[in-house]
Order: structure tokens, then C-alpha cells, then sequence
């Protein structure tokens, strides 16, 4: 349940601090929510790194579906990723989860034992 | 706390931020910031537009006068409907920043001088550095100045870029940060303030693009290597085949100043000889930026009202140098083609005529040589004394470097452009001031504006008034019959061959002498033939007591002129037709030539197969035919057969010879023109011999296209419309197109009809128009690209051209913008 909770409010608050604050602000309430929802610092890292993992790919997701791909398959040829829009949408999940999986593994490791 | 691994995930978690939040330099160039460029809600992700997004505002604005309405049509074009003028042209400058804001910045960016900035000093193998210096040292700023002061003396067209700026920096200072365009977040820059200066800026680049061809360094090396009659047979005065915008036979006033050569001329200008020794890359605006217009009166039309028609032909671009638009008052109601960056719909009609432009190629940038008294430049010799030189200091920004500072010293000619500093293409290592007419001030917008108000011929004439630079064919054509066309535009009185060369500068001697009197700028005005017509040919016969010293294709001109002259009962579809019309008239003239001297028995069996294609072409450059292409290589191999010999006596840029020079050379001495013999052999060449070799040279090339099945016209001219940072994919390369460069539909590799207008002043106008692009400048929205297909089979979009009453009601508006004054 905890498990749960915490990748929950990582992907509500992870949305809601890039409203007012910089791109990576989610690092920040990521951290805070393991300091509040004390887990093992696997389960940290993997329930931090799912929480803006499925926040940033479902964002994704939506926005290329309704944009019918236009924009994706030119930005997935210019990074490079031989236009895949797929491809383009996991890689912006991942960095998204790779910085709040360690941001979330950093606060497990504050636990005073 | 575990001191060790907490320490270790901090710092893996910052570090990654940090180096997803910085540029990542990648070969020669710069990633984005990846972190924020993927940001879904900061990134590229928010300029994914849904397709089927409309667009629906309500704004109350302080600096609005009254209440106004724009709604956008299904294919994306807002009309505007405002109660006075400063507010319509207040919401131009607000939807031109919506749909382009990022290319009329870096428009202005590029015409500044301020590339750097944004691009770093060089970038993918482009030297940003040397272009800004380029347009710096060209007075390209200075120039943009004058004409700041210029626009902003008249109180009307200050008031009117004054609230085009307003709009354009009202919809900056609203922008989100998530909302920038899509190319600054691939950059890693932001949009600044709009000024009026931009706007000017954007316009001096027209004049760069349109009015700043010259070679007059490749001339001067050309002189050095060629004799007089050469250079007279390389370089002729006049076509045999023109038939110029005003018909010949025109009578022309004797010239208001001297136009003999300065005394000494022969041995000081027109000297053949002298050395010059190692070349560099060019800066140059396409020389075939041209266009066709033409207009026929109603007693050749079916519907006894006048048509007009226009292309501009261009740079083609993504986003579209075109924003297409209606702005409606009280007053004025016009709608066509504007420039995003600028005031004004340039290119249109309103409910009483039409209007249009092709480009008049008249040559208006010369040099003059300066002698300095040394290295220092503080001193330069002219009137038989010593000269203060003034400096102006301009500093460019480079993107991660220290500015560079290009100190360009002026003299009474202009700035200097070349001299140690920034060496001249020949290396010659002196210094050259350049003098062009685009580094006055001038104040174009006002033309415009006031042809967005005319209502009959003498509001033309009138608004023509003033106009500098770019010189520009203005056709016209109204509801109460009148067609008219002139040349308009400030023309230096040039003798006979005066700034085809580099020129003396000690002195005046060779300073133009004035500017041709506005009365010799002929109106072609109602004519009996029944209409008028340019596409870039030379405006006057060579009695003309001027010299139109430039480069002017003939071709295009003559096709328009042939079928105008036979034409009756035209309607709207056969000016589609014709506008659209592929016939290769060049072919026409060259073609019996070619058949005439091939000695077909030294011909292989392959070579005979691509013999007969282009003897079986129909002279159509349809992009399914083969003939055009062995047409065009062909004619290519020949100009070389012919000319390099001759040709590789300088290792400097020389000016290659038209099409027409060579072909006109044939069509009048045939066996006996001048280049026929290939000076670098021991045998003596033959026209038959040269056309037979220039043949079989080709034959390598045409296997190829044909094994990879790209003989046919479309495929092989390999026709696009690249993005403004020439990113391919942003471009929409290899388009299956028709045309070329001698035809009337002049679409060539990246150049061509940017604006493809037809109008009949009928009592309700019908008008029908196309532009390769779409409304918006966004690579990420459906209306980004849409036009392109429908634009290259050569179809057409009616314009909506309604009163808001009707605009209102229709079904399938794509959004309604309410504005009001707070």
C-alpha cells in the first residue's frame, strides 16, 4: 500500500512543482515524499523511478496521440532514434524516472539506522 | 543516516539534472538541454498541437482603441475585423507572433548580422562568424537605421509599425514559458522584445535578397582574362529573343544627365588585363529571384472584368517567408499575402483592386576602390587630399565566446566593406567601399500600406510615390477596368557598363551621376494590346538612354507575352493554367539546333535510346517526362564543351555565361561563334563536334539517374522546401514536381513560385491563391506543411473575401478570437 501511495504522490507532485517551478523540480518532491513514506531504498528508487516514469510517458503518450505523431517522429529523427515515436516517448519516460528513482533512493538513505 | 550511499545518490541525482539541463556539444554543434527539451509539460511535447486544437481567445487589452474579431477559416487564416486601423494592425503583429514568432525573430537575427548569437561562431560546418560580418560590414544595420528614421518621420506609418509592435510584444509578454516555439527550445534561446527596427530590419533583407546581386569582382577578374569582344559576346547588353515589359518601339525621353564614359575610361575601367591571384566562398542572393505578373484587361476576359496575376518566385522556406491574411475597418478591407516580421498585406486585393510585384534585377550595388594612407584606415585619398575616415563600431554577440567587435570604417561612398580585414574574393589585398542603394534610408512600408487603401488608378500611382528599394515591377489592376504596370523604384543614372566593374574611387569621376527622373520609369498604363505582363526580363529595349546594368532572364517574359498576345475570353481556370504552365520554350529555340549539328552516326546504341526520348519530348517539363532531364544536362555539357577551355585561364570566380548568351550566339553565327574550338587542344572543334561530345559526356550521368530510376523529371530535379536551419527533416524535401527554370511555373531545386495569386475584380471579387507552407510556423502542428501537396500538382484555394457577417455564420470555422479594449 505504501508501495503504492508513494508512486502515486511522486507522479501528483512531480506534476505539480514543474507548473510553477523548473523542469527538474520534481527531484525535489520526490525526495520529500521517501523522506515521509519510509521504504527500503530499492523499493525508494523503484517506486520514485515508476512514479515520473508513468507520469512522463503517459503525458507523452497522450499529447502524441491527440498530435497524431507529427511532432515525435521529427524530433525522434533529429535525436536520433530513426523516428520512432515510441522509442522517443520510453526515452522520455526514463529520464524522468532515472532522476526521481535516484532523487527517492538518496531520501531512503536518510533513515537514521 | 548512511553517510556513504546517500552521498552517492544526491550527487548522481544532481549530476544528472545538471548534465540533462545543459547543451551537450555533439560533433560540431549542440544538443539541447534534453532534460527540459523531453519535459513533457515544459519540453517539445507542448508544441504537439492537437490536430484538431481550435483556436478560441477572449482578450482584454489596455492598448487597444475599440472592440475587434478575428476568426479563422478552415484552412487556418484569420480575418480580422476591427473598428480602426491601429487595432487591426495590432492584431497582425499579435497573430503573425501566434503562427511565426519564431521565424520572424531569427529572420531579423540573420538580417542584423546577429547569427552568432544564437548559432555560436560556427555551427555544422557553417561559418556564422563570417556571415554576420558580412551583413555588417554590407551596412545592412546602418542602412536599417536610416530607414527607422525615415518610417518613424511620417506619423502615419510610425502609428501603424508602432501597433504592429505593440501586438507583436503583446503576445510575447503573454507567452508561457512552456508555449515558446518549438526551434527555441531545440536552440536553447528565448524570444526578445520586438522594435520597430526588426521590422525595418526584415524588410532590408528583402532588399538583400531582392536588390543586392551584383558580380562585379567576378566581371573585374573576367576583364582581366578575356578580350573585348569576348567579354562583349560572353556578357552581351541585350537579348536577341527579349521582349521587354515595355513593349519595344517605346519612345524614351533623352537621358537627364551625361551618360558618356569619364574620359580615360578605355584605359582605366576598360582595361583587359592585369593579374589577380585565390578565391574564397560567396555570400549571394539567388540571381533568379524573380517572379511573373501580369494582368489582362476586361475586353479579353470572359467576364468583360480585369484578372490579375502573380508568383513571386523565391527561397522556398518552412516556415513560409508568406502568412496569409485578411484585415478588415471602417476603411480598408484587404486581404493576401503579408510578411511575418512586417505591417501590411503585400501581395493582394482589396474591394476595389488587385495588386502585385515581380522583382526589377536592376544592379544598385557598386563598389569603389579606397586607398588608405596605412594600416591604420584613419586617412583615405579622394579629392586630391587626405580624408578623415569615420569608424562605426558594431559588436557581435557570439553564443559561449567573448563579442567580436567589426570595426567598419565609412567613407563618402559607403562602409567599406572589403579590405585586409575581410579580403575580397580575388585577394586582391585593397579595399573596396561598396555603394548600395539599400544602405539609404527608405520607407517601403508605406507603399504597402497605402496600396492596402487604394481604390483606383491615381491611389496606385500615388502609393508608388517614395518607393526606393528593392526596385520592383508593381502591377495593378481595378474594378473600374484600369490594368497598369511599372517599374518602380530610386535607379542610379549609370553610363553604358558604369558598376560592372570595380571603380575608381579617388574622386567623383566615376560616381553615378544621379537617379533616373521618376517620369522615366514608365508606366505601362491600359495598353492596347490588352494587357501587361513582367517576369523579369529587362523593362526597356536597349534604347532606353540608361543603362539597366544587371542580370535579366529572358525566357519566361517572352512564353508569358506569346500566349497573353493570343489569348480571348480568359477565365480564372486558364490563368491557373498558365501560371502553372510547364512549356520549356528554351527548347523550343534550342532544340533544332541540337538535332541539327548531333552527328548521330558517332552514336552508340544506348546513346541513341536517349537520343529519341528527347527527340519524342513534347518540350512539357512535367515531372513524369524524361525529356527535361537529358534537356537540362545536355544544355549544362554544352556551356562546358564550349566555355571552359576559355574558362580555365583564371582560377577566380568568374561570371558563367546565361543560357541565352550561348544560345543566342548559336542561333545567329551557328558554325562560326566565337567558342566553338577548345583552345587546349591541337585539333580544331566544330559545333558539331562540340554538341556531339557535350552529349556523350552526360550519357554516365543519365545511366545513373536512369538505374535508379530517377531519369524522370521529377525525381531527378529533386525539388524542396527546406527549413530555415536546414534541418531535413523539418523540410519537406523530394517533391515529385514539375517546372524549371526557364518555364513559367520557375520551379527549380529550392527556388520558385512562393505565392501563387489569381484575382478577377468581378462586382464580388474571386480570388484563388497558394503558398507552399501552411499558416503555422510550428514543425509540430497539422497547418505546419499542408499546403505543400496541393501547391506542387499546381491547385488552388478560393480566398475567402467576405464581410464579418457572413465570415461569422460560415461552418467550419477553426476558432473565433474576441478582442476588447480594457
Amino acid at each position: 500500500m505504501k508501495f503504492i501511495t508513494s508512486i502515486l504522490l511522486t507522479a501528483l507532485l512531480g506534476y505539480a512543482a514543474p507548473l510553477y517551478l523548473p523542469w527538474w523540480s520534481f527531484a525535489i518532491t520526490t525526495f520529500i515524499v521517501f523522506i515521509f513514506l519510509r521504504q527500503s531504498p530499492g523499493k525508494s528508487f523503484l517506486a520514485g523511478f515508476l512514479g515520473l516514469f508513468l507520469l512522463w510517458g503517459c503525458n507523452a503518450l497522450w499529447i502524441d496521440i491527440a498530435n497524431n505523431h507529427i511532432l515525435s517522429q521529427k524530433v525522434a529523427v533529429i535525436l536520433p532514434l530513426g523516428g520512432s515515436s515510441v522509442l522517443l516517448i520510453f526515452l522520455t519516460a526514463c529520464i524522468g524516472g532515472l532522476i526521481s528513482g535516484f532523487s527517492g533512493l538518496a531520501a531512503a538513505y536518510t533513515r537514521k539506522k | 543516516m548512511k553517510i556513504l550511499p546517500f552521498s552517492l545518490a544526491a550527487i548522481i541525482t544532481v549530476a544528472l539534472i545538471m548534465v540533462l539541463d545543459m547543451p551537450l556539444p555533439v560533433k560540431d554543434s549542440h544538443t539541447p538541454r534534453l532534460g527540459y527539451f523531453l519535459s513533457p509539460q515544459k519540453g517539445f511535447w507542448q508544441n504537439a498541437d492537437p490536430v484538431d486544437q481550435e483556436l478560441n481567445e477572449t482578450h482584454a487589452i489596455k492598448g487597444l482603441q475599440g472592440n475587434a474579431n478575428v476568426y479563422f477559416d478552415d484552412r487556418m487564416v484569420p480575418h480580422v475585423y476591427a473598428e480602426n486601423e491601429h487595432d487591426a494592425i495590432f492584431l497582425q503583429g499579435y497573430l503573425h507572433a501566434k503562427f511565426r514568432l519564431w521565424q520572424m525573430d531569427f529572420q531579423s537575427y540573420a538580417a542584423g548580422g546577429r547569427l552568432s548569437e544564437i548559432m555560436g561562431d560556427s555551427s555544422n560546418g557553417t561559418n556564422f562568424l563570417k556571415i554576420d560580418r558580412f551583413f555588417r560590414r554590407l551596412g545592412m544595420v546602418s542602412g536599417a537605421e536610416n530607414s527607422l528614421a525615415s518610417l518613424e518621420s511620417n506619423p502615419e506609418t510610425k502609428a501603424y509599425a508602432d501597433a504592429y509592435t505593440e501586438g507583436v510584444n503583446y503576445y510575447i509578454s503573454n507567452l508561457k514559458d512552456k508555449d515558446i516555439p518549438f526551434e527555441y527550445k531545440l536552440l536553447n534561446y528565448k524570444p526578445e522584445k520586438w522594435t520597430n527596427l526588426k521590422s525595418v530590419l526584415f524588410m532590408k533583407y528583402m532588399a538583400f535578397d531582392l536588390a543586392g546581386f551584383e558580380q562585379d569582382f567576378e566581371m573585374t577578374n573576367a576583364k582581366s582574362v578575356f578580350s573585348k569582344t569576348e567579354m562583349a559576346a560572353l556578357y552581351p547588353y541585350g537579348q536577341d529573343s527579349l521582349d521587354p515589359i515595355i513593349p519595344k518601339g517605346t519612345k524614351f525621353a533623352p537621358a537627364a544627365f551625361s551618360m558618356k564614359p569619364p574620359a580615360g575610361a578605355d584605359s582605366v575601367y576598360f582595361n583587359y588585363h592585369s593579374n589577380l591571384p585565390q578565391t574564397d566562398s560567396l555570400i549571394k542572393p539567388d540571381k533568379s529571384n524573380g517572379s511573373n505578373n501580369w494582368a489582362v484587361s476586361g475586353n479579353k476576359t470572359k467576364s468583360g472584368k480585369p484578372i490579375l496575376c502573380n508568383d513571386p518566385h523565391l527561397g522556398l522556406n518552412l516556415p513560409s517567408l508568406w502568412f496569409e491574411m485578411q484585415i478588415s475597418t471602417p476603411q480598408m478591407n484587404a486581404y493576401g499575402a503579408s510578411f511575418p516580421g512586417a505591417p501590411s498585406i503585400v501581395i493582394g486585393f482589396n474591394d476595389s483592386c488587385a495588386w502585385g510585384f515581380t522583382n526589377a534585377m536592376r544592379d544598385v550595388r557598386d563598389y569603389f576602390e579606397i586607398k588608405f594612407k596605412d594600416s591604420s584606415k584613419q586617412e583615405y585619398w579622394y579629392d586630391s587630399a587626405w580624408q578623415k575616415t569615420t569608424f562605426r563600431n558594431e559588436v557581435i554577440h557570439i553564443k559561449g565566446k567573448p563579442d567580436h567587435i567589426e570595426k567598419i570604417p565609412e567613407t563618402i561612398w559607403g562602409p567599406v566593406m572589403y579590405d585586409q580585414d575581410y579580403p575580397d574574393m580575388l585577394h586582391t589585398g585593397k579595399a573596396y567601399a561598396c555603394h548600395w542603394q539599400a544602405q539609404d534610408g527608405s520607407n517601403e512600408i508605406k507603399t504597402f500600406r497605402a496600396l492596402d487603401f487604394s481604390k483606383n488608378y491615381d491611389d496606385y500611382i500615388e502609393a508608388m510615390k517614395g518607393y526606393e528599394c528593392p526596385g520592383q515591377n508593381m502591377i495593378f489592376a481595378c474594378k473600374r477596368g484600369d490594368i497598369a504596370l511599372k517599374q518602380n523604384g530610386k535607379f542610379p543614372a549609370k553610363w553604358r557598363g558604369q558598376g560592372d566593374f570595380l571603380m575608381p574611387g579617388e574622386n567623383d569621376t566615376y560616381a553615378w551621376r544621379g537617379f533616373i527622373p521618376d517620369s522615366a520609369n514608365i508606366v505601362d498604363h491600359n495598353p492596347s494590346r490588352g494587357f501587361v505582363s513582367s517576369a523579369n526580363q529587362l523593362p526597356y529595349d536597349t534604347s532606353y538612354p540608361y543603362y539597366l546594368g544587371g542580370v535579366y532572364p529572358v525566357y519566361r517574359g517572352y512564353l508569358i507575352n506569346r500566349y497573353l498576345g493570343r489569348m480571348q475570353q480568359i477565365t480564372v481556370q486558364d490563368m491557373e493554367k498558365l501560371q502553372t504552365n510547364n512549356y520549356n520554350i528554351f527548347q523550343e529555340m534550342a532544340r533544332p539546333i541540337l538535332l541539327k549539328y548531333i552527328d548521330q552516326s558517332a552514336l552508340s546504341e544506348k546513346e541513341m535510346k536517349y537520343l529519341d526520348i528527347y527527340i519524342q519530348w513534347n518540350l512539357q517539363n512535367d515531372a513524369i517526362e524524361k525529356g527535361p532531364t537529358i534537356e537540362k544536362l545536355w544544355w549544362d555539357s554544352l556551356m562546358t564543351t564550349v566555355y571552359s577551355d576559355e574558362f580555365s585561364r583564371s582560377s577566380l570566380p568568374l561570371p558563367w555565361p546565361e543560357k541565352s548568351t550561348l544560345l543566342d550566339g548559336l542561333l545567329k553565327d551557328s558554325t562560326h561563334y566565337l567558342f566553338l574550338d577548345n583552345t587546349l587542344t591541337s585539333s580544331q572543334e566544330t559545333l558539331q563536334n562540340d554538341i556531339t561530345s557535350a552529349f556523350k559526356k552526360m550519357i554516365p550521368v543519365l545511366e545513373k539517374a536512369d538505374s535508379e530510376n530517377n531519369l524522370v523529371w521529377g525525381k531527378f530535379k529533386k525539388s524542396g522546401i527546406r527549413h530555415l536551419l536546414r534541418i531535413p527533416v523539418l523540410s519537406r524535401l523530394d517533391l515529385f514536381s514539375s517546372g524549371g527554370e526557364t518555364e513559367i511555373n520557375a520551379l527549380k531545386e529550392f527556388h520558385g513560385p512562393s505565392w501563387r495569386m489569381i484575382v478577377e475584380l468581378t462586382d464580388s471579387t474571386q480570388a484563388y491563391g497558394i503558398y507552399p507552407g501552411g499558416q503555422s510556423g510550428n514543425p509540430g502542428s497539422p497547418y505546419y506543411d499542408n499546403f505543400v501537396n496541393n501547391w506542387v500538382q499546381g491547385k488552388y484555394y478560393p480566398l475567402l473575401f467576405m464581410k464579418e457577417t457572413a465570415m461569422k455564420n460560415r461552418p467550419g470555422l477553426k476558432g473565433t478570437m474576441i478582442f476588447k479594449k480594457a
